[in-house]
């Protein structure tokens, strides 16, 4: 692979780090021979289960069924070793390249300059083998990211800054920026938060329910067992992928953006830019209000995933606090938004016909760059959005509200998941607001 | 708000024999749609300077509620038919018909709903009869405008346009458009949107 005629690389480096240098000189890499073991960890083990959990009954045509999984097995293997075959990368001209696919090939090409975070994701089985995936997310507005699956911990780790410190204009060799923590999650209190999220109080009411209908009726656990086994299985997941995803959740303030690093058997290492995060929602769910808990999340801009892209790729709202004291989510919150409204306002007293729920916890303010909103049904969520970034403003009113002369006003932001809306407002007020808004926004973006 | 943008007098094709004094949408309207592809109409002239969609939408829209309830009567003769009841049929016809009625009236007002003003810095679009939704989307967060047209819109002379942005929310949908309007009304969004384009 490499070429005789380059220029050895500097002595005191790996040979890991050496290739990762190689190919920001120009040479073509291949990703880590382990790599399509890594990418078909998820599946073999999947399959692996299969083959070890007894199918009950007879067993008859158990082991033709064992080599069909086996070969299926082999199959995905070879499919993954020729894509390690034909995949390689290299950086040309200030672009970095990826070539792939056997019969279709695709050759994506990445500006150097356009690079706005890579992230390191290290999967349960890449930990395992020491291996790293890098994501190489693009400033355009296209929110296209590159992958990189997989690299040695030491190549992934040089490529990683060289790449930075090239986007950025400076010395390969400069190092990361300093980093200020600002905030970690204690393991048993996320424990304790996530036992008490929604889903979680699903989860534990499904389990005293199972055990009861154990002790008083052993007969038809069974049948309730094997009923719900699959929602129960998949409910248990969902929550152990979100103490997962905030496992010893760092936040860390750097010249970048904010740093997060998580993870308990999945570990990544992400950096969002500050001029990136859409809205930044604060929820209070009631089970967590006796401890004045609350989580903080923050919307980033991001399309939506196709193709390749995974699914840590589409899970847009990233918590920046998953769970603390109300002071800590201040904190966090002045460390990304300056200036916000204080005072907010609560909706005139007839909205209550429309919202009787919501009601009590509805308010909202703007000022000349923000706007923030609470609502909530059981849980109150606040959302504060930047008036720079909205993408459009929404004046609605419903039949209802038109009786009860009232208007809501949605803000909408390229993030996912939140956007505020201005509810049940008193109509002239939120028509005025509707005029102004829009001069507001484009003032805020123009500073 | 600010006023809309000067935009060139309606073209009349005069090849149709109509007053032009009369308001000829509704000499029109009864027209085969042959007829309604060769008269250029103009779009502006709502009330407050709203721009509305073609009055070939309304027309179109007439069709439409027009020929699902002549399903819907061909399905209730035959079903009432074939259990040989004439009080049914002649009820589920009545009820089919008015239902139609009420349908036609509604997707009438919910035409004259639609409006859209050209501001200076950004398309304000508004919609719907029960829930009133107004919608403002600067030109410099629009991503792409989208034409689109059904073969029955084809037909008609008609397109939609949309403006899309980075925000999946947002909803600036413009139907009946004619299609040269539509095209102008494209090519003016992009052209503004590339003018003041700001990132996310």
């Amino acid at each position: 692979m490499s070429d005789p005629g380059a220029p050895e690389p500097p002595a005191g480096l790996s040979s890991a780090q050496s290739r990762a240098v190689a190919g920001l000189e120009g040479d073509w890499q291949r990703l880590h021979p382990l790599s399509p073991l890594v990418r078909a960890g998820r599946g073999a083990v999947a399959i692996v289960a299969l083959l070890l959990i007894p199918t009950g009954g007879s067993r008859q045509g158990a082991l033709s069924s064992d080599l069909a999984h086996i070969a299926v097995l082999v199959v995905v293997f070879v499919l993954g070793v020729i894509t390690w075959l034909v995949t390689r990368w290299r950086v040309e001209g200030g672009v970095l390249r990826v070539d792939s696919g056997l019969i279709r090939r695709t050759s994506e090409r990445f500006p150097l300059s356009q690079i706005q975070a890579i992230d390191t994701v290290r999967p349960g089985l890449a930990r395992v083998f020491g291996v790293a995936e890098l994501r190489i997310r693009l400033a355009s507005g296209s929110g296209k990211a590159g992958r990189l699956a997989y690299l040695s911990n030491a190549e992934a780790e040089t490529l990683r800054a060289r790449l930075l410190a090239l986007s950025h204009g400076m010395a390969e060799a400069t190092p990361a920026p300093p980093e200020q923590t600002l905030v970690t999650v204690a393991p048993a209190r996320l424990f304790a938060s996530i036992l008490l999220s929604g889903s979680g109080l699903v989860l534990e009411l499904v389990i005293v329910v199972l055990v009861v209908l154990a002790v008083v009726a052993p007969a038809i656990e069974a049948a309730a067992i094997s009923a719900g086994a699959a929602g129960l299985f998949g409910l248990a997941i969902t929550l152990f992928r979100r103490f997962n995803g905030d496992y010893k959740l760092v936040v860390a303030d750097a010249s970048d953006g904010l740093h997060l690093r998580s993870g308990l058997v999945e570990t990544s290492a992400e950096t969002i830019p500050m001029g990136r995060i859409q809205a930044i929602r604060m929820i209070e769910p009631l089970a967590w209000r006796a401890f004045g808990w609350c989580r903080l999340e923050v919307d980033v801009a991001s399309q939506k995933s196709r193709g390749r892209q995974d699914r840590n790729q589409s899970k847009a709202a990233r918590a920046l606090l998953p769970v603390g004291s109300r002071d800590q989510a201040a904190f966090l919150l002045a460390r990304v938004f300056q200036d916000l409204p204080q005072e907010r306002v609560a909706p005139p007293a007839r909205a209550r016909w429309k919202s009787p729920l919501r009601f009590r916890y509805l308010s909202g303010a703007t000022n000349e760059r923000y706007a923030v909103t609470t609502s909530g049904r059981l849980q109150r969520v606040t959302d504060w959005v930047p008036l720079a970034k909205v993408q459009s403003i929404r004046l609605l009113e419903g039949p209802i509200q038109r009786r009860l002369q009232l208007s809501s006003i949605h803000l909408d932001t390229a993030g996912r998941r939140v956007h505020a809306v201005l509810r049940d407002r008193d109509r002239t007020e939120a028509r005025k607001l509707f005029g102004e808004l829009p001069d507001r926004c484009r003032h805020a973006r123009q500073r | 708000m600010a006023a809309p943008t000067p935009r060139a007098p309606p073209v009349i094709n005069t090849t149709l024999p109509c007053n032009t004094k009369q308001p000829y949408i509704r000499t029109v309207r009864w027209r085969s749609i042959v007829a309604c592809i060769v008269v250029e109409e103009d779009v502006s002239g709502g009330e407050g300077g709203w721009h509305t969609p073609s009055p070939r939408l309304r027309r179109l829209r007439h069709y439409e509620v027009a020929a699902s309830t002549l399903v819907a009567v061909l399905l209730a003769v035959a079903v009432t038919v074939a259990l040989d009841a004439a009080v049914a049929t002649a009820i589920a016809v009545i009820g089919v018909i008015a239902t139609g009625s009420i349908a036609d009236v509604v997707a009438g007002r919910r035409v004259r709903a639609w409006g859209y003003v050209e501001r200076a810095d950004d398309l304000l679009v508004k919609r719907g009869v029960m829930f009133q939704r107004t919608c403002v989307i600067p030109y410099g967060r629009m991503q792409y405008v989208e034409v689109t047209a059904g073969p029955f819109e084809r037909a008609c002379g008609l397109a939609t346009v949309q403006m899309h942005t980075a925000a999946a929310a947002s909803d600036a949908r413009i139907p009946g458009l004619p299609a040269d309007e539509a095209a102008r009304l494209r090519d003016q969004l992009t052209s503004l949107g590339e003018v003041s384009a700001m990132g996310l």
